[in-house]
């Protein structure tokens, strides 16, 4: 099995049975900022605290990137015969901040605003050493009642 | 009361592909047929503003223009930066210290959707590594919550592509020429859920320049002077959604454009119900959409029955995007806000040919929004 290497270090929390994002609390008017950031835009502080992030939400609302982001910057594959299509929302984190992130899902017709979020971590490429890239993203949270549930999704949900 | 700066000249180089030409050179032709709209010679120009995004320091096209010693300031402000010359045009007029100057924009970008350098725009590279730095994404997104919060439908979106291409058929100066029913725009390649191909527009190629003097000299150069009423820019303030966040607050801000639109009508001493015909920023159809409400000219989702309605349209009851907009000309950055207000001028001036909107329209608005979260208005009148 290859080796795990995250895509930046300091974005969220890993290697770790518990992965969580790592973001930025502002110690003067308690304002959450993703990723760390040392100035405050809510009250114009400059004194923020490093802060783990809460691993479930709400989307706020979403898209399908549907055709391949120019490389660089993208890390993925932008060959048309290996691009898929992804998911990308902003999953609304409670009492703290709406985070971006990559979802799991692509497919329309299973995206839904309001639709309960979680976080995982997921690889993106492999790079040069043959490590696999691993990043952020957001899934759909498995609802027990609903037998239409995929294995893949259950097996992603801890 | 803002009667104090007019603009007596208009020069434009026709936006789309242009594969012998540098960003630059359009700009150069862009300023020699503003002169000659306005019957003065590059020696007249006391000062110059303009700007690029990805076509170079405009300060040296006066190496082909002639060095003649002036003031020439390059200004680069993102999505703003013709607003934002405009801006410095009209203050510096304003303030006394020159009579007679020119604002010029341009640009040329390379083919497919703006390729973001994530450090310039203040972002890690992880942000980019995880293709998250689209434009097109926020678009895509915004849209999406607003048709799911105000009821807009995406044969809506279509309408109003459909009415950009129409638009464009009939403007020389337009990329896309070509018109395109609803149903091609809806077939299109689905690029980022809700937007398809067609609802988007591209980075393209192209030049504007504007030339203004005080008021009061303004008959020197034209006998249709066309009077700045204002021109604003703003930034984002706390709890707005804007392009290119990693994240966004909890808070909610109404954003940059209902910032700039407020300060634009107390300005020029007028509402959107005094304006005759605007230009808004359309990025994508659903931006027209929703920034006909940012900018006051209706509630939040009273789109959908105008624009069914056909209200938007040329003969409609409030024109928008008469030249086709960003979908039908392209958006080579440092040009678009400008060719926003070239259209207006010919509109007040009545030389629209045939998307001459009727009934002799006395005023008229343009909006430009863009990255990272920042919003240029003017208003104009005759």
């Amino acid at each position: 099995m290859p080796n795990q290497t995250p895509v930046a270090e300091g974005i969220f929390t890993w290697p770790s049975a518990d992965p969580h994002l790592i973001g930025s609390r502002c110690v003067n008017c308690g304002n959450h900022m993703f990723p760390v950031q040392s100035g405050c835009p809510r009250c114009t502080g400059n004194e923020t605290e490093t802060v783990e992030l809460g691993t479930r939400g709400t989307l706020w609302t979403w898209t399908v990137q549907g055709f391949p982001p120019k490389a660089p910057p993208y890390a993925g594959p932008t060959d048309p015969a290996r691009f898929q299509a992804f998911g990308v929302g902003y999953v609304e984190l409670p009492g703290q901040v709406k985070v971006e992130a990559r979802l799991t899902e692509a497919d329309p017709q299973k995206l839904r605003i309001g639709m309960e979020m979680e976080l995982v971590i997921v690889p993106l490429c492999t790079d040069d050493d043959g490590n696999d890239v691993m990043t952020f993203a957001f899934q759909p949270v498995v609802d027990p009642d609903d037998s239409t549930t995929s294995a893949s999704s259950r097996n992603g949900a801890n | 009361m803002s009667d104090d700066v007019a603009i007596v000249g208009i020069g434009m180089h026709e936006f789309g592909r242009h594969d012998d030409l540098t960003g630059m050179e359009q700009g150069v032709i862009a300023v020699r047929r503003a002169l000659a709209d306005a019957g003065l010679s590059w020696e007249d120009m006391q000062f110059a503003f303009g700007g690029s995004n990805a076509a170079g320091a405009a300060d040296t096209m006066v190496s082909s223009l002639g060095l003649t010693g002036l003031q020439f300031i390059n200004v680069a402000n993102g999505c703003a930066t013709g607003g934002s010359s405009l801006f410095s045009v009209y203050n510096t007029i304003k303030s006394g210290v020159f009579d007679l100057g020119i604002a010029i924009g341009f640009d040329k970008h390379e083919k497919g959707a703006f390729r973001v350098n994530t450090k310039g725009a203040g972002l890690g590279d992880w942000y980019g590594a995880n293709g998250l730095a689209l434009t097109t994404q926020f678009f895509g997104m915004k849209i999406n919550r607003y048709m799911h919060d105000f009821g807009i439908t995406q044969n809506t979106l279509a309408k109003v592509s459909a009415k950009a291409f129409r638009n464009g058929a009939d403007n020389p100066m337009a990329w896309r020429r070509k018109p395109l029913s609803e149903q091609e725009v809806l077939d299109s390649a689905m690029l980022s859920y809700p937007l398809t191909q067609y609802m988007f527009c591209s980075p393209g190629e192209g030049g504007v320049a504007l030339i203004l003097s005080r008021a009061d000299k303004a008959h020197l150069y034209t006998d249709r002077p066309i009077f700045l009423k204002a021109t604003v820019v703003r930034s984002r303030r706390f709890g707005s959604f804007e392009v290119l966040a990693p994240s966004i607050a909890l808070e909610h801000n109404a954003g940059p454009t209902v910032d700039a639109s407020k300060a634009a009508f107390e300005m020029a001493g007028i509402g959107p119900e005094d304006i005759d015909l605007a230009q808004l920023q359309d990025t994508e159809a659903g931006a027209e959409v929703m920034h006909m409400a940012e900018n006051g000219f209706c509630e939040h989702g009273e789109q959908e029955r105008m624009i069914q309605n056909g209200e938007t349209e040329i003969g409609g009851r409030f024109p928008v995007n008469t030249d086709g907009g960003c979908l039908a000309n392209g958006e080579p950055i440092g040009a678009s806000g400008l060719r926003q207000v070239y259209e207006n001028v010919l509109q007040l001036r009545g030389d629209a040919g045939v998307r001459q909107v009727p009934n002799q329209p006395k005023t008229a608005y343009t909006h430009v929004y863009g990255a990272p979260g920042i919003s240029g208005v003017t208003i104009l009148s005759r």
